[in-house]
């Protein structure tokens, strides 16, 4: 290991090249997932924002804020944003980009060209979904079902193309990490010594390869209906409203695990450094990362039982929906038994995974009980289909995500965040998302329906807690948002391996130079070998010099 | 810092980050397959919509299709095939080094291109004349069945698409006529080309499933 006085010459990645123009035109994988991150967390405010909004609209049945017409349009807006604008691309385009070629080994993504073309698809796309606000925002709900899509005077083409082109620069994405997966990983890395953040960004971009293409094309259709009428989803016409829905929940539900997926990676990777012990049943949960994406073509029926589709094909939809639950319990199972008589500290990024396995939990078994026929005839389109996909991806994605930011912000930048004040945070996350969602569970079980505007007053007590909830919410992502700031600008200097970590990417400086690491590596040891190799994390020491505690290693 | 490769084995064509062109050729090829497989499930939407409407229109198909002139349209399909035979004796003949050669064989996939497109042009404006016409648009009265301004519909999207990409396809293919034209190219270094091949055969082979689709039902 070279001396610090050394690798301090080197310039990190922010440093060199400088000047705005060597940001804009870099093909560099770390500063695009940092554009990226910056992209998306503009627009998780944003959507966070109207979601604050409709739920203090909601607190009571009458108007508050805004009238009936409006809150369409938010509720749209709330869904649009946060689904193809934040979540799709967060962990994936973001966190992916930085992280996966430093945990390959390699020194960029195979194409990087096209990489800096999917930062700029997603904002050419994202600025047609913002100009659909200006222009008529739209009052569709997040799925643009026709026939009211064709028909609502709101601006559906621009936000349909906005998320068209978004399509392209999730295929990009997709398209890029498939190949770097297979052929840009260092000498020694046989697939199954690959870390499980890579299976799940691989099964992630299998399914925004083959999924994201449908989507396309159901919204290039949806146009020409609009703009030419020709018919195919008109009834009147001969056509069939319900083939959209079949075209758009082959792509969108695959999306959900194009959002969880990547998710699930982080969590394994948080788990086993804090446990600090190898994890347990590695191949399961590689292979089930695959097994999800496999299932996840075979279950879009599973949203339109009430729109018509034979009951036939709804019991095979139904029957195929519970085999999501075995490859989701196995990860589930095998994270639990690495916890188990683990070495377990609770850091900030392990407090977010101990927070996604419990709400995911939650949100898994009511998919699960969604996914049964006869109940999901009762609780279709009702608060409890909207509580449990904010457990699935709020619970889960978006928990995940702050685990990888928070795992990942010291290697990003080069600091450390205030550990006190993030806990503090997460706490209040927890606390907020509990009170917001728990209470529309049981809102969704008597019957409210989603996406209404005014309501029963019998459900206002249920309501207003949600509410509070949302705002309790609110303000812990405010939190988070400074502290983070905070921490960028004057953050305590962060170590290479802050949390003495076994995967490549604690392997080079922090922040990492331009080309990732100062030689070309290869893999001397397993991403979980803690049983084998010891670590101690540069955060643990208390010295206010950086020096690399890697020495230890054997 | 020191780099592991020699400037013997790093050609300017290699990028930075690869560390042997055969990495590099490798990784392009992949990327490329995972593109078409990107392409083949786009049209894959307008398929299964032909599909279904098909099975929900059957007799309105046959009808309407009688109004497209296979002859036209089996002569665009040699014509394409043909452009895809120059297209691989292209990728042949720089492999061969020969520059000469490859551009001759650029330009008659090109011309081929295009010879397709005005076939098709001339096949569109008989029916714009017509007025079978997509959707709320379509006039004419001479088709029995019911919705036959489906089958049109379907027609003309799924037509339309495959033009495009013609279309996509003619400007790439001009992208490497100039680039070979300015010596890019070897009988080492021809990926771009052997590229744009493999998208050149996957429009070819839609268009040899949309031919029997349209042109020969009933």
């Amino acid at each position: 290991m070279s001396n610090a006085a050394a690798t301090a010459a080197v310039p990190s990645y922010l440093q060199e090249p400088k000047g705005i123009k060597s940001w804009l035109l870099t093909v560099d994988h770390k500063r695009i997932g940092i554009m990226y991150l910056a992209a998306i967390m503009f627009f998780f405010f944003v959507g966070g924002a109207l979601a604050v909004i409709l739920r203090t609209e909601l607190f009571r049945p009458e108007q508050i804020l805004m009238d009936a017409d409006t809150y369409n349009q938010f509720f749209t807006l709330h869904g649009a944003i946060m689904i193809f604008l934040f979540i799709i691309p967060s962990i994936p385009a973001a966190l992916g980009n930085f992280i996966l070629p430093l945990m390959l080994g390699a020194k960029d993504v195979a194409f990087p060209r096209l990489n800096l073309a999917s930062w700029y698809v997603y904002v050419f796309g994202a600025i047609f979904c913002v100009a659909s606000i200006v222009l008529g925002a739209v009052d569709t709900g997040w799925t643009f079902y026709t026939p009211y899509s064709t028909t609502t005077s709101t601006s559906v083409i621009s936000m349909t193309l906005g998320v068209f082109i978004l399509g392209f620069s999730s295929i990009f994405t997709g398209l890029n990490f498939i190949v770097t997966i297979h052929k840009l990983r260092m000498p020694g890395m046989t697939w199954f010594k690959m870390p499980l953040m890579v299976w799940g960004l691989y099964a992630t971009a299998i399914i925004q390869v083959l999924a994201t293409p449908v989507l396309a094309i159901t919204l290039v259709l949806l146009i020409m209906e609009r703009v030419l009428g020709v018919g195919i989803f008109d009834p009147a016409m001969g056509g069939d409203p319900v083939l959209y829905q079949h075209f758009f929940w082959f792509y969108s539900h695959p999306a959900v695990y194009i959002m969880i997926l990547p998710g699930m990676g982080i969590i394994s990777e948080v788990i086993a450094c804090f446990s600090h012990r190898k994890i347990f049943g590695y191949k399961p949960i590689a292979y089930s990362s695959l097994g999800i994406a496999f299932v996840s073509f075979m279950v879009w029926g599973h949203h339109m039982f009430t729109s018509g589709q034979s009951e036939i094909a709804a019991m095979i939809f139904s029957f195929l929906t519970f085999f999501v639950g075995i490859p989701s319990g196995i990860k589930v199972f095998n994270w639990v038994t690495t916890m188990y008589k683990g070495s377990i500290s609770l850091e900030t990024p392990m407090v977010y995974a101990v927070m996604f396995l419990f709400l995911f939990m939650i949100g898994g078994f009511t998919g699960i009980m969604l996914g049964a026929l006869a109940l999901d005839v009762h609780l279709h389109d009702t608060y409890f289909v909207v509580a449990h996909f904010h457990y699935v991806m709020m619970g889960g994605t978006v928990m995940a995500f702050l685990a990888g930011i928070h795992y990942w912000w010291p290697k990003m930048f080069g600091r450390l965040y205030s550990e006190r004040w993030a806990k503090v945070t997460a706490l209040v996350i927890f606390v907020g998302f509990n009170m917001t969602f728990f209470s529309q569970f049981i809102l969704g079980a008597q019957g409210m329906p989603r996406r209404y505007y005014s309501y029963l007053d019998q459900y206002q007590p249920l309501h207003g807690f949600s509410s509070v909830g949302a705002w309790v919410l609110g303000i812990g992502f405010v939190i988070m948002a400074v502290y983070l700031t905070a921490s960028f600008f004057n953050g305590r200097k962060a170590g290479p391996n802050p949390w003495g970590a076994l995967t490549y990417e604690w392997e080079t400086l922090t922040p990492p130079p331009q080309h990732n690491f100062l030689k070309d590596v290869v893999l001397t040891h397993g991403p979980y070998d803690y049983d084998k190799v010891t670590v101690v994390g540069d955060f643990y020491d208390k010295s206010p010099t950086d020096k690399q505690h890697m020495a230890g290693k054997v | 810092m020191a780099t592991s490769h020699t400037e013997t084995h790093h050609p300017n064509w290699l990028q930075h980050h690869f560390s042997s062109p055969f990495q590099q050729g490798e990784s392009s090829k992949l990327g490329m397959w995972l593109f078409l497989l990107t392409e083949v499930l786009f049209f894959g939407g307008l398929f299964c919509a032909y599909a279904v409407f098909n099975a929900w229109y059957p007799e309105t198909f046959i009808n309407a299709h009688k109004s497209l002139s296979w002859p036209l349209g089996a002569t665009n399909t040699i014509v394409l095939i043909a452009s895809s035979v120059t297209m691989a004796l292209a990728i042949r003949s720089m492999q061969l080094g020969s520059k000469k050669g490859t551009l001759i064989l650029l330009w008659s996939t090109m011309a081929l291109a295009a010879v397709f497109l005005v076939i098709k042009y001339f096949e569109y404006s008989h029916k714009f004349h017509l007025g079978q016409l997509p959707g709320e648009y379509y006039t004419y009265e001479g088709i029995a069945g019911t919705n036959p301004h489906i089958f049109f519909s379907v027609y003309f999207m799924m037509t339309g698409l495959h033009g495009i990409h013609v279309i996509a396809g003619m400007i790439v293919i001009g992208w490497m006529i100039y680039r070979t034209s300015q010596d890019h190219f070897s009988s080492d270094y021809y990926t771009p080309i052997e590229m744009t091949g493999l998208y050149w055969h996957l429009v070819d082979l839609v268009w040899i499933f949309l031919f029997p689709m349209f042109y020969l039902i009933g």
